[in-house]
């Protein structure tokens, strides 16, 4: 039993959530800041890897990172290739997954009460600390969707990350990839082993973020 | 002076326009929701920035548009009660009122201090509840703890008693006059309930649009408003236009009468008002024909409209207060009031210059 597309996957949704979640919070914490015009262009550039097919992601990504780009042909003399590499699945589930993270937690920032953190300034509190001690707790519930969906969402990509990295079985592969593999190669059985797998961990986290959401709101 | 503001900050449809001085005392703006009190606070704390004018407290500059000077809100030292309280509402009692003395001498010395404070706001036994846990007054002394630990140099109270029952209103607002007035320092409150006003402050300023009148002692400022603004704010229910007719003699057209006053009147008075509690029915003093217009009953005073024989139409009711058991069986056919009792009223001024070195050149600009 090769178990290397689960390895592959989760590794990949892994890494990608937790750039996702930094990154997210980041640019929704700014642009929640910003001039109402400058914000509507950002919220549109931001949001568009979710409404854009996830295939036309991944062909802006090879116009980007392909190796006979300019960006891409830099990086790759330096060693680094995102085009047919297990870590280029990263890039790709990273920038289907952003804007899932994103508004999720812009609309978590937008509605806290910016009473909180006038209070911690005339307290004392440093910026960094009212950010991280008030700012973030009063809105884990908004940040935890967020999160939760973008592990999800980039567990399950496939366009994107079939047209970077393709399916390379032991290099490549991950869950989606090789489902679609092996129902092309009548491989049923194989198949919907790795559909049970991929169903499994997604229960295992939505029933993990449930059990948090109550345990949470009895502390309340 | 402890503190001294002089600013002003284009908001929207008017200009907040503050010239403002307080000491070792409570002095209260008293305006309507929205005439910019709230933002004035916020300017004095460093939450918004005014466009130009210059504040300072206890000799340190806090803020000079003209010198570039903006001090961030943490080192202002000044402490700001939300209307809400904003209690964090992760954290419990004990771990809010400890950020208010957070980075301040040893961990021994913090302890300390929020035991003391644990006391004097009587919250011991609720060290470990979550603000949502507390009823309102609890919260409101949660929140005063938290800002007493970080030892303020100016306390900001922004409509402190409006997040509470009516019922539990006055007690706290005795109990937290007492607190503040042990405190010992400057105490800067904003509220629309002339009573609150009244009840807890030393000195009150009126703001209208914006703009905040002269701060006056509380008692004098109830009993003179001097203008139509400070009238109304201070709960004045009969305001009526008015010319002069001679040094104690002011005509009031609308009412169709001319009343004596007290008060020499200067000859560019606007208006005249008579609060609703000083009538005397068959009085001799500025007694006047009067037909009866209608009874609003309050739980424990009636409200008795009239109009004057000869009052314009079209002009509101006089009301006339009074508690229930002196209600007249007969509605008496004159009343009269006090020539002491009728308020001349003025054209607004703004609060005088409280920097006669700055200002002008400011206004020049």
């Amino acid at each position: 039993m090769d178990w290397y597309p689960l390895y592959n996957s989760l590794r990949i949704a892994a890494v990608s959530c937790v750039l996702v979640f930094f990154l997210g919070i980041f640019f929704a914490y700014y642009a929640s800041k910003l001039p109402r015009l400058i914000k509507g262009v950002l919220d549109v550039i931001l949001t568009l890897p979710m409404v854009l097919p996830p295939t036309v992601c991944g062909y802006f990504l090879l116009l980007i990172f392909g190796i006979r780009r300019p960006v891409g042909a830099f990086l790759a003399q330096h060693g680094i290739r995102f085009v047919m590499t297990w870590y280029g699945g990263i890039l790709a589930a990273s920038v289907v997954a952003f804007p899932l993270m994103y508004r999720t937690a812009r609309g978590a920032f937008e509605s806290f009460d910016e009473t909180l953190a006038y209070a911690g300034q005339t307290l004392g509190l440093s910026n960094t600390y009212i950010f991280w001690r008030i700012r973030m707790p009063a809105c884990r519930q908004g940040i935890l969707a967020g999160t939760v969906l973008a592990f999800a969402r980039a567990l399950g990509e496939y366009g994107a990350t079939s047209m970077l990295i393709g399916y390379t079985p032991g290099r490549t592969a991950t869950i989606s990839t090789t489902v679609y593999q092996l129902w092309r190669i009548n491989d049923e059985a194989g198949a919907m082993f790795w559909v049970l797998v991929n169903l499994a961990i997604s229960t295992v986290v939505l029933l993990a973020v449930n059990m948090l959401e109550t345990r949470q709101k009895r502390m309340r | 002076m402890n503190l001294r503001a002089n600013f002003h900050k284009k908001l929207g449809d008017f200009t907040l326009d503050v010239r403002l001085e307080a000491g070792e005392e409570i002095t209260s703006i008293l305006g309507a929701s929205g005439c910019g009190k709230s933002m004035t606070l916020k300017c004095i704390a460093g939450i918004e920035k005014p466009d130009r004018g210059h504040i300072e407290l206890n000799g340190r500059v806090l803020f000079d548009s003209e010198q570039g000077i903006d001090l961030p809100p943490q080192r202002r030292g000044v402490g700001y009660l939300f209307q809400n309280y904003a209690l964090f509402p992760n954290m419990t009692v004990r771990k809010n009122i400890l950020c208010g003395a957070h980075g301040s001498g040893s961990r021994a010395q913090r302890e300390e201090k929020l035991r003391q404070m644990l006391h004097l706001f009587r919250l011991e036994g609720l060290e470990d509840h979550r603000p949502s846990q507390l009823s309102g007054g609890q919260q409101q002394r949660t929140a005063l703890a938290r800002i007493m630990i970080s030892e303020p140099e100016l306390l900001l109270l922004d409509e402190p008693f409006s997040a509470l029952d009516a019922h539990l209103r006055d007690a706290l607002k005795i109990e937290v006059k007492e607190l503040l007035r042990g405190y010992g320092k400057t105490v800067l409150m904003v509220t629309h309930s002339r009573d609150e006003a009244y009840n807890m402050s030393d000195r009150v300023g009126v703001m209208n649009d914006g703009t905040l009148l002269a701060v006056r002692p509380v008692k004098e400022l109830f009993a003179d408003p001097g203008t139509v603004q400070a009238a109304v704010i201070t709960g004045c229910k009969n305001i009526a236009n008015a010319k002069w007719a001679g040094p104690h003699e002011a005509l009031v057209p609308e009412w169709g009468i001319t009343l004596q006053t007290a008060q020499e009147l200067r000859r560019d008075l606007t208006a005249v008002g008579i609060r609703a509690h000083y009538f005397r029915p068959g009085g001799t003093q500025n007694a006047f024909p009067v037909v009866f217009a209608g009874e609003m009953e309050e739980p424990f005073e009636t409200i008795q409209q009239f109009r004057y024989v000869g009052q314009a139409e079209g002009s509101a009711n006089i009301w006339w207060r009074l508690a229930k058991e002196k209600r007249p069986q007969q509605f008496p056919a004159t009343i009269g009031i006090a020539p002491v009792n009728v308020l001349p009223l003025y054209e607004a001024q703004p609060a005088d210059a409280v920097f006669p070195h700055g200002t002008e050149s400011e206004e020049g600009r």
